[in-house]
């Protein structure tokens, strides 16, 4: 049934329906509200799950890796520094082999504090060995979640769920929750392929020398590599149970796009709109949404962008010295084709400033106009700051 | 599609008001995006809400800075908050107040009207007097002011979402429809 709920409330409600038995986290704006509903429901019954208090963030996904390890289905949520106080343990997740799934809230990082939305707290996690989603809107949210333990499960690799802070997390807007019948349908009781247990005792995570590090390292890759293709499978039976479909990427009028601007999260929303208005005054432009960020789709990539004239990508995130971080992976997904568009780096709306579409048209404008794209990511929006000295 | 802000203090049900009537103009058969002003709030310091209606699924995923209708839920807002700011001409400014505002120059593009929210909720005990709840009492006067979303919607939504006293919430809202004057 269609519901207005807050985006957070939409995980929450995901995470009720996925039968999850552990759930661990420690506040933190803005995913406080996914947590405080999730600890409602296990007080009031509602989910028959065992809510972990902790003193950090380091701590809980700890407490997660206990329990997943003994052959549960786990949760947790949270954002920015909290995810970055994590960060030790989100390797050890992904090498544990453990389908622990995470909904991130994107906030900045500080100093100066700031709660607003940034992309800068999860990509900067990107080689920690976690699938990685992207949303554009509440129900791919809600979806999504849904979506990250049937594939988490099946390539025993973690998932995070990343939303926008406020703009998906703090808004309300309509999602259709279904009945727990028809999620049982898509998300069949977890089945661990392997656990701790006392009846059979063993040993989990210990020295590895040499002789086989690289061979477990290269079993995660080929794992991490297969989720791409095990995603079409896991949207295939999704889409069976629940009529939705969003795909890897989502190409946008696309086939004759003479510049193709790149988005991720609820920029994409946006950016339709803004496609629906230059296609009206005649201008050849199309819109790529990528929403699994890890594994990369490299090949879906390759052929929604190789015959365009020009890329624009919008980055929401800097990793300081290399540019935007959606930048780089398009233009390393792209090189060795041989012939390929230039690609523009933007970046725009760190810290939560606002991505109007007089941004992203801005970024069309100056993508239209220029020949060659400049060696540095161009910021968006800049403003004269009087510095103290 | 329209947009419409809403100003209120914290503590006084501003972003709880925004949510209601997002749930009301839902069970109306409108698509609906609320949001409060993305800060961190404070008991009775200035907040702002947002509330976005079409009839289509609704893309925009950015701040309201030239809303269609603001609704001021605390009159004192009037003083120190420029509530008119990139508000269109031709739309609804809605006040809280137990008189019309005594200078109406800065309201000459705008159609003002007003409600006595805080007696009402009073009268129907809800909050106390010096912090009466008025967010139910302003959504009846909006449903009036904006001749839409119907008060069944709106009586539906609070009988949903009001976990506290729903039916005297459903009271202060049609007192509050009826009671609303217009300038």
């Amino acid at each position: 049934m269609k519901r207005v709920l807050e985006g957070s409330h939409a995980v929450a409600e995901a995470v009720r329906l996925a039968h999850v038995a552990v759930v661990s986290a420690y506040p933190i704006t803005p995913q406080t509200h996914i947590v405080e509903i999730i600890s409602d429901y296990c007080a009031k019954g509602m989910m028959n799950a065992r809510f972990i208090r902790v003193e950090s963030e380091h701590s809980c996904l700890a407490a997660l890796i206990g329990a997943q390890s003994t052959g549960v289905r786990t949760f947790t949520a949270t954002s920015s520094q909290g995810l970055a106080l994590m960060h030790e343990l989100l390797h050890w997740t992904s090498a544990a082999r453990l389908p622990i799934v995470m909904a991130e809230v994107n906030r900045a990082l500080a100093p100066g504090w700031n709660i607003w939305a940034d992309q800068t707290d999860s990509l900067s996690q990107r080689d920690t060995g976690w699938i990685q989603f992207y949303c554009e809107d509440s129900q791919e949210v809600f979806d999504t979640t849904l979506q990250a333990y049937r594939l988490s499960e099946w390539v025993n690799l973690p998932a995070m769920v990343v939303l926008d802070a406020f703009l998906l997390s703090h808004t309300y807007e309509p999602v259709d929750v279904p009945e727990q019948e028809e999620v049982d349908r898509f998300l069949p009781p977890y089945v661990p392929k392997f656990h701790l247990d006392t009846e059979n005792p063993y040993t989990l995570s210990s020295l590895v020398n040499p002789s086989a590090y690289m061979e477990m390292r290269y079993d995660i890759a080929k794992d991490m590599d297969a989720a791409r293709e095990r995603f079409r499978d896991v949207e295939e039976e999704f889409e069976t149970v629940f009529n939705r479909h969003y795909g890897a990427i989502e190409a946008i009028c696309c086939a004759d796009a003479e510049i193709i601007l790149v988005t991720s999260g609820t920029v994409t929303s946006t950016a339709r709109l803004l496609l629906e208005d230059l296609r009206k005054r005649g201008e050849k432009v199309g819109v790529l949404k990528i929403k699994m960020f890890r594994p990369f789709p490299v090949d879906a990539v390759r052929r929604v962008l190789q015959s365009t004239k020009k890329v624009a990508v919008i980055d929401r995130n800097v990793s300081f010295g290399a540019g935007g971080i959606f930048a780089q992976e398009i233009r390393a997904a792209l090189c060795n084709l041989p012939l390929h568009p230039p690609v523009f780096g933007y970046i725009a709306g760190l810290g939560g400033r606002d991505i109007t579409i007089a941004v992203l048209e801005d970024v069309y404008r100056k993508t239209k106009s220029s020949d060659h794209p400049p060696e540095e990511s161009t910021w968006m929006g800049l403003q004269e700051v009087q510095c103290e000295t | 599609m329209l947009e419409i802000r809403f100003h209120g203090r914290g503590g006084q049900g501003t972003v709880v008001l925004t949510t209601l009537l997002a749930h009301s103009f839902f069970q109306a058969g409108y698509q609906v995006q609320s949001f409060p002003l993305f800060g961190v709030e404070r008991r009775g310091a200035p907040v702002e809400a947002f509330l976005r209606l079409d009839r289509k699924k609704i893309l925009a995923r950015t701040n309201i800075t030239t809303p269609d209708h603001v609704v001021i839920q605390d009159q004192t807002l009037l003083k120190n908050i420029d509530v008119t700011k990139g508000l269109k001409p031709g739309g609804w400014v809605l006040i809280n107040g137990s008189a019309p505002p005594s200078d109406t120059s800065r309201f000459e593009r705008q159609k003002v009207a007003t409600v006595d929210a805080s007696r009402i909720a009073i009268r129907h005990g809800l909050g106390s007097r010096t912090q009466p709840i008025v967010n139910t009492a302003m959504m009846g006067a909006f449903a009036r002011m904006m001749e839409m979303p119907p008060m069944e919607a709106i009586i539906a939504a609070i009988r949903e979402e009001v976990p506290a006293e729903p039916e005297r919430n459903i009271a202060a809202a049609e007192d509050a429809y009826r009671e609303i004057q217009f300038l």
